[in-house]
């Protein structure tokens, strides 16, 4: 089953890598955004790096080691399966409730900050999607909820970053929609985002109810979106406009 | 406290000009958003930023900012300094609703 | 009346209502100027004003202003000045300098409303005022959401 599951997961990747026309949202961007995320020193998402860095110190270093390095490769095989929920779980999920009995709020400060540090460690590596035979039902649901029209304009979003990417909406460049770089710094909010911010403002923007935080369609969506990103490299934290 | 990054130079050759570049994060709220339940969101800024470098002799404002709502949040500032001797380099943030925040750093200068 | 008339007039009017307010921001940066210069000329060069010509997200812009200057205690540039046309207020940033310094550049990142002039000054020690002015179009985000 393994096997399967591992054979669909590079049909999926191999789609999507024929002749790699797959392009990260910083291949879209103007030279001046790109420089801001090339250069750490300058990179406003830093700041939150910074933070993460002393809340691993503070919670995560007694079991952890002080070297965050042993968390490298981790963000790039998240979303995992949860045994406890037998779902899918994102790295901001796991990160949020582990080792916690108050959990870190989703979308807070500190939550953002703690995934930027870990995610940060897996920086230059590819996207790795487990071929965990379990994943597999919610991947397929994530890819429906890809490909559905929603919304008072009924647009789907395979619309839009397939059909349509590289056109231009307005005056930006329509990307593919890989998420290369989260938790990354968003220039229109002008502060740090999870992927699942920006996938609740793309449905506003199709005048979409958006799905709650934390909604298990978000969680099998970002599932879907790492598997059509697989082997991209791992840009955290980066910045968009 | 807000989180600050201050990268710079650690030594210096007398006379070399540095290039210090700073970030803050604060969010720079201009008083002219208005907020999810259409209310105008009070103003915040950082009105001011300084550098001060001391060198053992003496305590020197090497660099100032007075910054408005058109900066960005997260506030970026760079510039330079010549590194006159080995000292401590003083930054100070300070604005609206009484915030104030100061980082120092060391430069050894040969 | 030809309803050519009526689309000439019509266009006429909206255009005058668009001139006037550009006018009454140009006077204000005007001012904001020349009150930075405090009464000694303005004159064009010796600045540069480093700025994408088309920016995509208007929310946060990287300038850098560079001033040609030797920066010794005789002559160097003591203020740098950023001022703006069409935000709600024509002040960006203006920074202290001195030859301390070393080299007269700095860099910040800063907000633009709407495609504007905007104009870097640079202040000497002796008074003199020197200036750039770069025309910026802003490009809004596609997808507005709250």
């Amino acid at each position: 089953m393994k096997r399967l599951v591992s054979l669909l997961l590079a049909l999926v990747a191999m789609h999507a890598l024929a002749a790699d026309a797959r392009r990260s949202g910083y291949d879209d961007m103007s030279l001046q955004v790109q420089a801001m995320q090339r250069d750490d020193a300058v990179n406003p998402a830093m700041l939150w790096v910074k933070e993460g860095e002393a809340m691993w110190a503070r919670d995560c270093a007694r079991c952890h080691g002080d070297d965050a390095t042993s968390m490298r490769g981790v963000a790039a095989r998240y979303p995992a399966f949860d045994a406890a929920s037998q779902r899918p779980i994102t790295l901001s999920q796991r990160l949020a409730s582990h080792q916690r009995t108050t959990p870190l709020a989703l979308e807070s400060d500190a939550l953002l900050s703690l995934e930027s540090y870990v995610a940060f460690q897996s920086r230059g590596l590819p996207i790795a999607p487990p071929a965990d035979p379990r994943l597999q039902p919610f991947r397929e649901r994530g890819e429906q909820l890809y490909r559905r029209r929603i919304g008072q304009l009924d647009f789907s979003c395979a619309q839009c970053h397939d059909e349509h990417a590289g056109q231009h909406l307005g005056g930006s460049t329509i990307p593919q929609a890989h998420p290369t770089g989260y938790p990354m710094y968003r220039l229109e909010w002008q502060g740090m985002a999870s992927l699942q911010r920006r996938l609740r403002s793309c449905m506003n923007g199709v005048r979409a109810e958006p799905f709650a935080y934390g909604a298990p369609e978000l969680v099998e969506l970002e599932l879907y979106l790492n598997a059509r990103a697989a082997g991209m490299r791992i840009e955290t934290p980066a910045v968009r406009p | 406290m807000a989180r600050a990054l201050i990268t710079m130079p650690t030594t210096a050759k007398r006379g070399d000009v540095i290039e210090i570049r700073t970030l803050i994060a604060h969010p720079m709220e201009t008083g002219y958003r208005a907020g999810a339940d259409g209310a105008i969101v009070p103003r915040n800024l950082i009105r001011r930023f300084t550098c001060h470098y001391n060198d053992g002799r003496d305590e020197v404002q090497v660099f100032g900012a007075e910054l408005f709502p058109a900066v960005a949040a997260n506030p970026f500032i760079a510039f330079s300094t010549v590194a006159t001797a080995s000292g401590t380099l003083r930054f100070t943030w300070s604005g609206d609703q009484g915030f104030t925040q100061t980082e120092t750093t060391s430069l050894t200068v040969t | 009346m030809k309803r050519r008339d009526v689309i000439g007039a019509a266009a006429g009017l909206v255009g005058s209502v668009w001139v006037r307010s550009a006018t009454a921001d140009a006077d204000e940066l005007a001012a904001a100027v020349a009150a930075f210069a405090g009464g000694a000329p303005v004159r064009a060069g010796r600045v540069e004003f480093d700025i994408a010509p088309l920016v995509e997200n208007g929310n946060t812009v990287p300038v850098t202003v560079r001033v040609q200057s030797p920066m010794t205690d005789a002559d160097h540039v003591k203020a740098i000045a950023i001022f703006n046309q069409r935000n709600p207020q024509r002040d960006v940033a203006n920074f202290s300098l001195g030859p301390r310094a070393g080299r007269a550049t700095v860099s910040t990142r800063i907000r633009l409303a709407a495609s504007q002039q905007l104009v870097a000054m640079a202040k000497m020690n002796d008074g003199s005022c020197w200036s750039r002015t770069v025309d910026v179009l802003v490009t809004l985000a596609a997808c507005v959401e709250p």
